[in-house]
Formats: structure tokens, sequence, C-alpha cells
């Protein structure tokens, strides 16, 4: 049974038809929906920023404790980022974004060293966890030792700081067909994953839709 | 000037984050004070994507101005932004229509139009990644053609039909796709990438800290 009223669903099948007809050729109908759909996009995140970031950090934490009014200086330099819409002014939007950016890079510094390298390093030359709890010793050495190669081939074929030459090049061609491998099962992963999408809108169109006719 | 003060700035929050690292966040000050960064942060990044919403506006009001072509298209897309976000910036005591709740207009053009485009954008592109496919599965070389097996077993292993026929050569070759290829292979040129990313992420943030990296000003 759909949640949906019926005025709901011719609508959703309009839209969702709308778009398929972009597979025949780009036309007046696709793009109708496509202004649509961006228009949309930009309004749900004013709505998303205006509660969860003016209303809910700025307006409501001054509204309750006048202690909170400096989180006006924020706001202030958030608004300065809109000198960007004048070429004349434009360059006192670099405050605000070399604040976030600034704050954002000594986040990463240490974030990204302690948070993701570190524990990513000791994690691949520890012996691996085989899928399924398998405890077969053969097997957790041939992960690992497959982890371990895999992650320094990669790292040495994307060090291009040496020519890719000796025992460089021939460890750079080995991370080429880990990272080959690697991308074929991503695409793999994307393909699957677009048709079940694509398994779910049909059944909209059929089981909801056209479902509704009969009833 | 205009380029000094916003290098002094991304100076001065890049060590005092950096620093307080080190520091209790609750019990000692430059603790506290990475957390207030963090909170203007958050509220300049909000500004942001404002700024995004009056940016699409001021082009597609241009291009209704200028009465150029296909400008009945940045009436929509005009009339769409505001629809959606002027009710869901007032007070839902006026209306329940207003708001970001369940019943809300927003919600409602959310769940009824966004969502269902959004999901059919995704999935015509099962359409465009087969041609894609196509391009790239022409096995001409090792590289091509061992993206082309890994892709083809993947995919084949992930439904009950494929399984079967997998398994018509050994009775483990599906576990083995998910132990070796994907928790093998495939996991380790992610952590690879990782890794390398994260140490690029650092370096590019210490050049930005020590003012060596100021692309992110723009020209001017």
């Amino acid at each position: 049974m759909t949640p949906f009223s019926p005025i709901e669903l011719w609508l959703m099948a309009f839209v969702t038809l709308a778009i398929f007809s972009f597979l025949y050729k780009d036309n007046p109908v696709y793009r109708l929906v496509e202004s649509i759909f961006a228009g949309l996009s930009a309004g749900y995140y004013f709505g998303l920023v205006w509660d969860t970031v003016l209303m809910q950090q700025v307006v409501d934490p001054i509204k309750t404790d006048s202690s909170n009014l400096y989180l006006i200086i924020p706001a202030l330099l958030g608004i300065l980022l809109f000198s960007r819409l004048t070429q004349k002014w434009s360059y006192l939007s670099r405050v605000p974004l070399a604040f976030v950016i600034g704050s954002t890079s000594g986040i990463f510094i240490t974030s990204r060293l302690q948070g993701l390298v570190l524990p990513q390093i000791r994690t691949t030359f520890m012996p691996q966890n085989v899928p399924g709890g398998s405890t077969d010793p053969w097997m957790i050495v041939v992960l690992s030792t497959i982890v371990v190669v895999g992650v320094i081939a990669t790292l040495v074929y994307f060090y291009f700081s040496h020519e890719h030459k000796g025992v460089i090049g021939w460890t750079a061609r080995l991370g080429i067909w880990f990272i080959m491998i690697s991308f074929g099962a991503h695409f793999g992963y994307t393909v699957m994953g677009r048709v079940s999408l694509l398994i779910g809108r049909v059944q909209f169109l059929v089981e909801d839709w056209i479902g509704s006719f009969t009833g | 000037m205009r380029k000094t003060v916003p290098v002094v700035t991304a100076f001065v929050t890049g060590v005092i984050v950096t620093i307080s690292f080190f520091f209790n966040e609750h019990t000692t000050l430059i603790g506290k004070v990475q957390g207030g960064i963090l909170q203007w942060v958050t509220i300049i990044f909000g500004l942001a994507l404002a700024l995004g919403m009056v940016s699409i506006t001021r082009v597609n009001f241009n291009k209704i101005k200028r009465k150029q072509e296909g400008w009945f298209y940045s009436v929509l897309v005009i009339v769409s932004v505001f629809v959606m976000a002027i009710p869901s910036a007032l007070p839902v005591s006026w209306s329940p229509m207003f708001g970001r709740n369940e019943g809300s207009l927003y919600y409602w053009l959310w769940t009824r139009i966004s969502e269902p485009m959004m999901a059919t954008m995704f999935a015509m592109l099962a359409f465009y990644i087969a041609s894609a496919a196509y391009r790239a599965f022409r096995a001409r070389s090792t590289e091509s053609t061992l993206l082309l097996l890994t892709a083809v077993i993947v995919m084949l292993s992930r439904i009950p039909m494929g399984e079967w026929f997998l398994r018509l050569f050994n009775e483990s070759l599906p576990d083995w796709v998910n132990i070796y290829i994907m928790n093998g292979f495939n996991l380790s040129v992610q952590r690879g990438i990782i890794v390398g990313a994260a140490l690029g992420a650092a370096s590019m943030s210490l050049r930005i800290i020590l003012g060596i990296e100021r692309t992110y000003m723009g020209k001017g």
C-alpha cells in the first residue's frame, strides 16, 4: 500500500518519466523538471542553513543568553562572504574564507595524521581479519601479504618525486595492477548500485503508479 | 593589507586549532577557544551556502532580464528556490505548512518532487555507465583486462544467478571474491589512496597556515 495520494503519485510519476525522457534526447519537458530540481535543491539548502545554522547556532543562543552576543561576529564574517557578489568589495570575502580555511587546515594537520595515516599504517601491518571469521592461517597470511604489498605498491605508484625506474618502476607497475583491480571492483559495485536504483524507479512506476489504476 | 589580513587570519586560526589538539577541550582555555572557532566555522560555512542560493538567483535573474535563450527555465529555477526556501524560514506557529517538519511544504516538496527526481537522475546513470563500460572494457592492455575481469567477477558475485554461475567453476569462488578482491586488493588500494591523500592534505594544510599557499584568495 503506497503512502502517497493519487495526485502525488501522478506528480512523482511525471517527474520520473520526464527525467527518463532525456535518454531519448534533450527536450523541453526534461529541461523543465531539471530547472525545478535545481531550484528546489538550492531552496532545500537555504532551509537547512536557516534552521540549523542561523536559528539554532546564532539567533536562539543570543535570545536565551545575552552573553552569547559575540556570535554576531561569525555571522558578520559570514555576511562578508556576500561581498564576492561585487567586484569592488570582493576582497573582503577573503577574511572569512581565510578563517574557515585556516581552521580547517589546523584540524587537517592533526586529524589526518592521527586519525587516518597512523591507524591505517598500523592496521596494514597487523594480521588481517578474514571475512566470515575464518582462522585458516594460510588464508590470513595470503590476505595480509596482499594488503601489505598493495598499500606499498599503491603509494609508490603515486610517488612522483622520483622517476619510475628500477625497483620503484617495477613496484609502481605492480601498483597500477592493484589499482586497476580495485577500480574494476568499484566499477562493478557502482554499476550494481545504479541498476538497483533503476529497479527501484521501475518498481515505483509499475507497482505504485500503474498499480494505482487497478486499485 | 588586502592579502596580509587573510594570511594572518589563516595563520592564527590554523596555529590555535593545531596546538589545541594537544590540550583538553573542556578544561583548558585553548581547548575552549578551539570549540568556539569550530562553531564560528559552522556559522560562516552555513552563510556560504546561503551565498550559493543568492548566486543562483542572481545568475538566473540576469538571464531573464536579458531575455537570453531558455530564460523561461530560469523563471522556474527562481520560483522553485523561493517556493522551497521562504516557507521553510517562516515560523511553524503561523501555519503547519511552514518550517521543515513533516507536513510542511518544504518536506512535501523534498519527498514528493526532489527525492524521486534525484533517484531517477542516479538511476539514469545505469544507462550511461553501460556505454562507458563498453569503452572502458575493451581489453586492449593488461590493465584494462584486469579492470574488465574484476568488474565482471564482482558484478556476478553480487547477484544470485551470477553467484550460481561462479560456483560452477569452484564452489568457493564467490567467497574468494569477497575475501581476496574486496578485502585484499581493493582494501589495500583504498588504504594506499587514503594514506597518500591524508599526507597530501596535511602538507597542503601546513602550506596554507604558513602562507605559502594562497590560491584560495583568488586574484586581485
